[in-house]
């Protein structure tokens, strides 16, 4: 059996480094199966997080020779084996220990989103929507929470700022936005304290999402438009002012 | 002593579907609740259910109804289910579907623009309201999101040591945080047990590392009855190959949907495992099943979609007579039974699983599949209407509580068991914690005590490493307490188990309490032991054949044995174990079942 060398970041933030490893390679390992492996037998106190080992809750996010990636779902096949493979925590987050990080902030600015607010059902008490209709917003859906996005999203990275949101929850507001039931309206907050204006639309954190989103193009730019149409536009800016109230901020976009 | 104490009416263990609405609802009588689980908020094993969740909506075949439910749920599990629960379950099921749809949940649709609901294995409609294949991630998003703005606290990454009580009944419960290894004591009135499964018992399974029998494990050590833990069921279709996703879940959407299951021969044999019991209840002939799949309503189901039990022994029996798949399962073909196009849209996280981590491509070839320890039916043992354990304050909801699905559950019937009896849970449990006249106090006693076992690890002496220990239950299980069961294999097992408690009782531990899996682990082992010794003892007092629990001594389904539950609980630090006698059924309810 081939043996495959591991450089796996251990420790804190403040007092941390990287160990190797070596690991016997099996058909089909991914690399979570690596760091398994490491953690039964040779560093049992290895932190890491996971819980499906099938790409379907997104808790074992890490940076795999530099890119963002689940570790559940990287095959060794797919990557260099002859050089030393190196497994990180991923960067946006503050480490915790060694895999670990503290993602605790997404939780915190999901919170801030305003609840889903259903209009009421039709008279016979059922909910009537068109499979098409909703087709955009199950893709929105499909989000496993691994946040690769928000680690791998330039806007987070270098401003570390708490009045952008980051991709992951644009595109909860965009499921929000376009949900055929939904009546509440979160343009402003979209505009100012989620500052969708920020991205710039390099479309980074579609690459990486392993559900194969298209944040960008399908949620984040139909949302920007709808900030736009909103207060940007001087006709509906003076619609708005005749009609004495806010003019219809929820026209469908499919 | 020194430690963090959080105080709340109600706290709930375990933030599935079923813990979290559970808090929702007693959150909404008014209540102070805290919220309690070991991964982060939204990863807990719900995420991973695939199929979908069954109610009787009757939208997509209006011959469906609640009755028709309760017969399929009762026949599938062999009748050993509490009928109580299953006649609140199969009545209650659809307002839960709308009600998650009313907080924020997309189902598939009907060209009518109703929810669509998919045929699944014993249930005689399409009766499964469905997400495509990822039904349970849309369900725990959907709760988590709506639970945020409930006023719940929630408690991540947090693991519950062990139940605090006052005399007899339940003060709270004692934990650490995964991150700091610090303790923290919660005071509670009431408490919600909705911890899940218990599937890292065995070595392959569907289940995450989270299902290590926790709730069981703390019930049963504050001194309540654990009922039917024999009944364990292997789905019939797991990844086999390569070894590393061994076990992993396969949806039995895949059969819902027209897959068919074929052996080494190329031949559809299902038709020949069709039980007596199910007898005239399925296609006899491809070309029934196949006019069934096109919609003809007068052809009958296909027989992959028996039920589970009687699917994962068919697939062991192929492998067995010598009609294997190379890897030692079946062929699971939907290649040949729908358009590559159907197939991604109806399926897409099998086809990205098999592509990703199989190299396989489901739209052109067949999967090897083969049975993964999946689901316990039994549990807690718990009062129908109220989920009330036999310790008061104490309630359980979800698959840590036993009786709804007797011996044997049908897919699709976990998903709405999670929201019919969560709900019940936080309803109950704040009725319990408002009409308590005096608040329930912590004895310190017991905290030292729940310290010093956690803390042992730690010290001098210990010489087993968590992680082989953990293997070796595991194989213990899968070997002698497996799909199919023998006295002396069980026998062994116990044996073995025995062992095995000595060397949870000389763990070691390297490294700190912070953030460190293997200390985790110890914790979890603890757990472990008492459920898999609970399921041995009891599967070893059940001398027949049913459902999940099959013994090679004693193929047969015994009539006196349906009559009565396996009852395990502890008594002077033993388990003790007896057959309890099971309610009659109503007579309105009996006559559902012709």
């Amino acid at each position: 059996m081939t043996d495959v060398t591991f450089r796996v970041f251990r420790g804190t933030a403040s007092d941390g480094g990287y160990q190797e490893y070596k690991v016997p390679l099996s058909e089909g390992m991914v690399v979570l199966d690596a760091i398994h492996h490491i953690q039964a037998t040779q560093a049992n106190d290895l932190a890491v997080r996971w819980n499906c080992k099938a790409g379907k809750c997104g808790s074992c996010s890490a940076e795999v020779n530099g890119k963002p990636r689940l570790m559940c779902m990287t095959r060794m096949d797919m990557l260099e084996l002859d050089k030393p493979i190196t497994i990180e925590p991923v960067r946006r987050f503050p480490v915790i220990k060694d895999l670990v990080t503290d993602v605790s902030w997404n939780y915190e600015i999901n919170k801030r989103i305003k609840p889903f607010k259903p209009k009421p059902r039709e008279a016979d008490g059922t909910y009537r929507m068109q499979q098409y209709d909703i087709d955009r917003i199950q893709e929105f859906h499909k989000c496993i929470e691994c946040f690769l996005c928000q680690d791998v999203c330039h806007v987070m990275r270098d401003h570390q700022r708490n009045d952008f949101i980051g991709p992951r929850f644009l595109i909860r507001m965009a499921s929000l936005a376009m949900h055929p039931l939904d009546t509440e309206n979160r343009l402003g907050e979209l505009k100012d304290a989620f500052g969708i204006g920020y991205c710039n639309i390099t479309k980074c954190c579609t690459e990486v999402c392993p559900e194969h989103i298209k944040i960008t193009d399908n949620g984040i730019i139909p949302l920007k438009e709808r900030v736009a149409g909103n207060f940007y536009d001087p006709l509906a800016w003076i619609w708005r002012k005749i009609r004495g109230k806010q003019a219809d901020q929820r026209a469908r976009v499919h | 002593m020194d430690h963090e104490i959080h105080e709340h009416d109600v706290i709930v263990i375990g933030a599935g579907g079923a813990g979290l609405r559970a808090a929702v609802e007693a959150s909404n009588q008014g209540l102070s609740v805290g919220l309690i689980c070991k991964s982060l908020l939204g990863k807990a094993h719900t995420v991973m259910a695939e199929g979908g969740m069954a109610a009787a909506l009757g939208n997509t075949d209006s011959r469906d109804n609640w009755e028709v439910h309760f017969r399929d749920t009762m026949r599938g599990g062999k009748m050993m289910n509490n009928w109580r629960m299953v006649e609140l379950f199969c009545k209650e099921a659809p307002d839960r579907v709308n009600e998650l749809e009313e907080w924020g949940a997309l189902f598939d649709r009907t060209p009518d623009g109703r929810i669509l609901q998919r045929n699944f294995g014993g249930h005689r409609y399409p009766r499964l309201a469905h997400v495509g294949d990822r039904t349970g991630l849309e369900m725990i998003r959907t709760l988590q999101n709506h639970g945020i703005h409930q006023g719940i606290d929630v408690y991540m990454e947090c693991t519950v040591l062990d139940l605090l009580k006052d005399g007899e009944r339940v003060a709270g419960a004692f934990a650490y945080w995964r991150e700091s290894g610090n303790f923290v004591e919660f005071r509670a009135k009431a408490v919600v047990l909705a911890t899940g499964g218990i599937g890292k018992c065995y070595t392959v399974t569907s289940n995450s590392w989270e299902c290590t029998g926790d709730g069981q494990a703390l019930a049963y050590r504050a001194g309540a009855d654990l009922i039917d833990m024999e009944f364990v069921q292997f789905h019939p279709t797991g990844m086999v190959w390569p070894p590393s996703v061994r076990g992993i879940l396969v949806t039995e959407g895949v059969r819902g949907e027209g897959g068919i299951l074929k052996n080494s021969e190329d031949k559809r044999f299902m038709f020949g495992y069709v039980p007596e019991m199910f007898k005239g209840e399925y296609a006899e002939t491809i070309d029934e099943a196949k006019r069934w799949l096109a919609g003809d309503p007068k052809a009958r189901r296909a027989p992959e979609l028996l039920t589970r039990d009687v699917v994962a022994k068919a697939i062991r029996s192929e492998r067995l007579a010598g009609r294997g798949s190379p890897h030692g399962g079946a062929f699971l073909d939907i290649a040949t039974q729908r358009s590559a196009e159907d197939i991604k849209r109806k399926l897409p996280s099998m086809y990205h699983q098999f592509m990703q981590l199989g190299n396989l491509d489901i739209t052109k070839e067949p999967m090897e599949v083969g049975p993964t320890a999946h689901y316990v039916m039994g549990g807690v043992r718990v009062e129908a209407d109220s989920t009330a354990t036999t310790v008061p304050g104490l309630f359980a909801a979800g698959e840590v509580a036993g009786g709804l699905h007797g011996g044997n559950r049908l897919g699709g019937n976990s998903l709405t068991d999670l929201l019919v009896f969560g709900r019940r849970a936080g309803a109950h449990a704040a009725a319990y914690a408002k009409d308590l006249a005096n608040a329930p106090s912590v004895n310190p006693d017991q905290l030292r005590e729940i310290e010093h076992t956690a803390l042992a690890p730690f010290g001098d002496g210990g010489t087993e490493n968590p992680y082989a220990v953990m293997q070796d239950l595991q194989k213990c299980m899968e070997t002698n307490s497996g799909i199919v069961r023998d006295k002396t294999e069980m026998e062994r097992g116990l044996e073995e188990l025995a062992r095995l408690r000595d060397r949870v009782g000389k763990l070691r531990v390297e490294g700190s309490r912070h953030y460190n899996p293997g200390w985790h682990y110890t914790a979890d082992l603890r757990n472990m032991l008492i459920v898999s010794e609970a399921i041995t003892l009891s599967a070893l007092h059940r001398e027949e054949s049913r459902g999940g629990h099959t013994r090679e001594d004693y193929p047969l389904s015994m009539p006196e044995l349906e009559k009565v539950n396996t009852v395990v609980r502890e008594r002077k630090g033993a388990m003790e174990h007896e057959h309890t006698p099971r309610p009659a059924m109503p007579e309105e309810l009996e006559r559902l079942l012709a």
